[in-house]
């Protein structure tokens, strides 16, 4: 069966269409916001309002914003140096879980310490966890073929299940009355906050900086360069002589250093403690954050900050209306859908049959 | 036929023509690959599309088969306007179309891929397959299993697939292509046929010789353009390749080669089995190849010429046990990767331009660090761009590769001149031993002239080149020895005096075979 119409990929694209897909999305999901929020019976100006006005509305929401851009823009970078090569790391929820195991261990065996290298020695243990744990399966996949997609993701829940047993048992505070965390980090254990006026920390600094680093990587060093080869087209780097099984190690362990980076943050900054919840989706979310900035370093900055916006919005929302948190899900959903919908207008032209007879 | 002469592109003389096309265009953004194209085909007419690449030829085929649509411009259809949207109304109307590469099933018979677009049983086909294959000359057996069939089989089966559905019109690109020279007659002898039952066929080639022995008519396009309409039995090679490139087709000069006593590089007994389940496996192959000496490797397409490419360039590598079959000076070098090989000085130019020897959608610089990456253009760790597009643009300079700078992306050039491109960069790599494959396929005549010379200058500075090609014609031209592949074993060498088309004919159907072992050996080293 023949759809009835042709599609036919666009030849010359101008530069300024490579903005029309997000700005597509972000468009989407501040309409379907509304629209959601309005069938769950508030007005359409109090829905834009929670959703997409009130994080800017106090100082304290607008820090909440960078908070949670933070993680988002860390986990976010790591992953698109690895989707650029066409590695799917599906799996940083997973490696930022096991960044964030790792990145407690200091501070709660050596709960009473005032070392001042305690945060520089939590960030090196929680990368090299991530990178650990991102490390499994790069290792099936260069040795056995074993798909990364399903790897990373089913690490995704041995990482929950590993967390779960170890804030319920070996790392939980004894003096804690049973509560499944461990105990409260000492203050060499937690990154300063950048203002009296609400929680964002120094990890924002951090993480724009290896923003920066990202963006020299992928468009500046031979490494980056032999990565992108690698996922555009893998016979070309067979044929430049790049190894695909190095291609896939790099993707995946800058991508788990990333995740597990943004676990220690999480960790050493919001929480304070190990606990049973440690990121809500993060490591989901950044995929997402990572196409809507086009696997750009510079348009994932803006991206994760919108991200991060639905999610304090939502929180308001759900605040103060009373709307299912499932709400951020189902924006976030929208807006990848309608993302990928509108890449594939953008790169691709469709005929119908009676716009071609017109033209003749 | 033969009564039908000149000018009928612009005449309706014979009757009423079967197809017209009329001032048909066809732009990509600024790029117009069509350009006021107007032809006419009567029934029963062979007619020559003859042009360089990129000229336009395989866009127009497209636009009549429905591949794509004109920008502007009228396809007449026995006399009446058509829009053909699509391949299902083209073959509706009744245009067929065998393409250069096949799409058939490997897996499955003959009956069971033609029973795919014919909507019939392949059990109710066989017979028809059969009894069409008698009719026209072309044998083949509807139980066969697809991969089990030869590059010439699978073109029959792709011609009665075609010949099935009752066309009037047939567009046949390049089909010689993939034939042995054997291959050739019986091939014209069926479209003769088909012809004389009125069936109107569109020939798509640049082989001159062909062109003026079948052919009818000749439409000769350039730059898009149609610029001249002729009778090819009444025209000169000369004459239709000055239509054709609009100007005198440039003759290589060569001088006897030189050899150097130690070879560059050699195969000392190598067999290997592919991983793909339909490719070719490699048995017992001795090659030697000396520094200032060419030595083509002929055969038809399909003999293990891509596998045999794919272990000299290092993109298969061998098993630590394989490191002794692959030597480069002396050197062995099995399980070395293509990027270590090409650090010891081997350059290759492969067959597929875009998405092998260069990624599509980057651009010339940075296709130009895809392999001269360690030449200066990388310092610690970091890209130098200046050097690499320094680098590019003396690329595209030095082999005069037409394209909007050296900052077009790799896939908005043309075939031709991309593969220009790619040679003039492994050229810039100062190799010791370059190795081409197909290095002038489907580029046009004046930048095949340009290559070919390329690599024999090469060759007089003291480079090792080994040349693998299709066509025949070009390792006569290049090549001061030969040695010919069939079914993944190679022949003992020929040289230069001894190669002439009857042996070398006689080696690509395996005549070598029957030679006793010992002889091929003492040949070969």
């Amino acid at each position: 069966m023949r759809a009835p119409w042709m599609i036919e990929p666009r030849t010359s694209l101008p530069p300024f269409m490579s903005l029309v897909p997000p700005l597509a999305a972000v468009v989407a999901t501040v309409i379907g916001g509304i629209a959601l929020l309005t069938f769950l019976g508030i007005s359409p100006g109090t829905a834009l309002f929670q959703l997409f006005l009130a994080p800017f509305s106090s100082l304290f929401n607008l820090s909440e914003v960078l908070l949670k851009a933070t993680p988002l823009l860390l986990i976010a970078q790591g992953l698109a140096i690895g989707f650029r090569a066409k590695v799917w790391n599906i799996g940083a929820e997973g490696q930022l879980i096991v960044g964030a195991i790792g990145g407690s261990l200091l501070p709660i065996f050596y709960n009473d310490s005032q070392n001042p290298f305690m945060l520089a020695g939590m960030a090196l243990i929680g990368v090299l966890c991530g990178m650990a744990w991102a490390g499994i399966a790069a290792a099936l996949r260069t040795r056995f073929n074993a798909n990364e997609i399903l790897v990373t993701l089913m690490l995704n829940s041995l990482a929950l299940q590993l967390l779960y047993y170890l804030v319920g048992g070996p790392l939980r505070d004894p003096f804690g009355f049973n509560f499944p965390q461990s105990a409260m980090f000492p203050d060499v254990a937690m990154l300063p906050v950048l203002s009296s006026a609400g929680r964002v920390n120094v990890g924002l600094l951090a993480a724009v900086a290896l923003s920066v680093v990202a963006w020299l990587f992928v468009e500046r060093s031979l490494i980056g360069y032999k990565l992108q080869v690698g996922g555009a087209a893998p016979d070309a780097a067979r044929y430049a002589g790049f190894k695909e099984s190095r291609a896939i190690w790099i993707s995946l362990l800058v991508g788990g250093a990333a995740a597990g980076l943004a676990g220690v943050f999480e960790v050493a900054g919001p929480l304070g403690q190990l606990q049973r919840v440690v990121s809500p989706g993060y490591g989901f979310a950044a995929i997402i954050v990572a196409f809507l900035g086009g696997l750009n370093a510079i348009g994932i900055l803006f991206a994760a900050f919108f991200m991060a916006v639905i999610y304090v919005g939502g929180d308001i929302a759900q605040a103060s209306a009373g709307v299912p948190y499932a709400v951020i899900s189902i924006l976030q959903g929208i807006m990848l859908v309608s993302y990928i919908a509108a890449r594939m207008f953008v790169d691709y032209r469709v005929i119908f049959p009676w716009s071609l007879a017109k033209a003749n | 036929m033969a009564s039908v002469t000149g000018q009928a592109w612009a005449g309706t003389d014979q009757g009423k023509p079967l197809l017209q096309l009329d001032r048909l265009s066809k732009s990509f953004g600024a790029t117009r690959a069509n350009e006021d194209v107007s032809l006419s085909i009567h029934p029963g007419e062979i007619h020559a599309i003859l042009g360089e690449n990129g000229a336009g030829k395989s866009t127009l085929m497209k636009m009549i088969y429905g591949v794509l649509t004109p920008s502007s411009g009228r396809i007449m259809w026995r006399g009446q306007e058509v829009a053909i949207q699509s391949p299902a109304v083209a073959r509706a109307l009744g245009i067929g179309m065998v393409f250069q590469h096949f799409s058939l099933f490997e897996t499955l018979t003959v009956a069971e891929n033609i029973s795919l677009s014919v909507p019939e049983s392949a059990a109710a086909l066989a017979p028809r397959i059969a009894e069409f294959g008698e009719r026209f000359g072309l044998p083949v057996d509807p139980s066969a299993l697809v991969h089990s069939l030869s590059v010439g089989q699978r073109q029959r089966v792709e011609l009665i697939r075609c010949l099935l559905q009752k066309p009037s019109l047939i567009i046949m690109d390049e089909p010689t292509s993939v034939l042995p020279p054997s291959g050739i007659p019986p091939l014209f002898d069926t479209l003769r046929k088909l012809a004389a039952e009125g069936c109107a066929i569109l020939f798509i080639s640049h082989k001159l010789d062909e062109i003026r022995s079948l052919c009818h008519h000749a439409t000769i396009m350039r730059a898009g353009k149609v610029v001249g309409a002729v009778d090819p039995t009444r025209e000169t090679n000369e004459t239709l390749a000055r239509l054709m490139i609009g100007r005198e087709l440039p003759q290589p000069t060569r001088s006897p080669a030189r050899p150097g006593e130690n070879p560059a590089m050699e195969l000392r007994g190598l067999s290997s089995i592919p991983s793909d389940p339909f490719g070719v496996v490699l048995h017992e192959i001795d090659l030697s190849l000396r520094p200032g000496e060419i030595l083509g490797i002929a055969g038809v397409s399909g003999n293990g010429q891509k596998e045999l490419a794919s272990i000299l360039s290092g993109e298969t590598p061998l098993s630590g046990a394989g490191r002794d079959r692959v030597l480069i000076d002396g050197a062995a070098c099995g399980h070395m990767n293509a990027g270590q090989r090409r650090a010891i000085g081997l350059a290759f130019v492969p067959e597929e331009r875009n998405g092998r020897g260069a990624v599509p959608e980057m651009s010339l610089v940075q296709n130009t660090l895809l392999t001269a990456h360690p030449k200066g253009l990388v310092r610690r760790g970091l890209i130098s761009r200046r050097e690499a597009q320094t680098l590019a643009e003396q690329c595209i300079a030095e082999m005069n590769v037409r394209c909007h700078g050296a900052h077009a992306e790799a896939r908005s050039l043309s075939g031709g001149n991309l593969q220009k491109f790619i040679v003039g960069r492994e050229i810039k790599l100062k190799p010791k031993i370059l190795i081409a494959a197909q290095p002038t396929w489907g580029v046009d005549v004046g930048a095949a002239a340009a290559i070919r010379q390329e690599l024999i200058r090469l060759r007089d500075s003291g480079v090792a080149l080994l040349v693998i090609s299709d066509e025949l014609e070009e390792l006569m031209e290049v090549a001061d020895r030969m040695q010919v592949i069939f079914r993944g074993r190679l022949s003992p060498s020929l040289s230069r005096a001894e190669a002439n088309t009857a042996m070398i004919g006689n080696y690509m159907t395996g005549g070598f075979l029957q030679q006793p072992r010992g002889a091929q050996q003492v040949e070969a080293a």
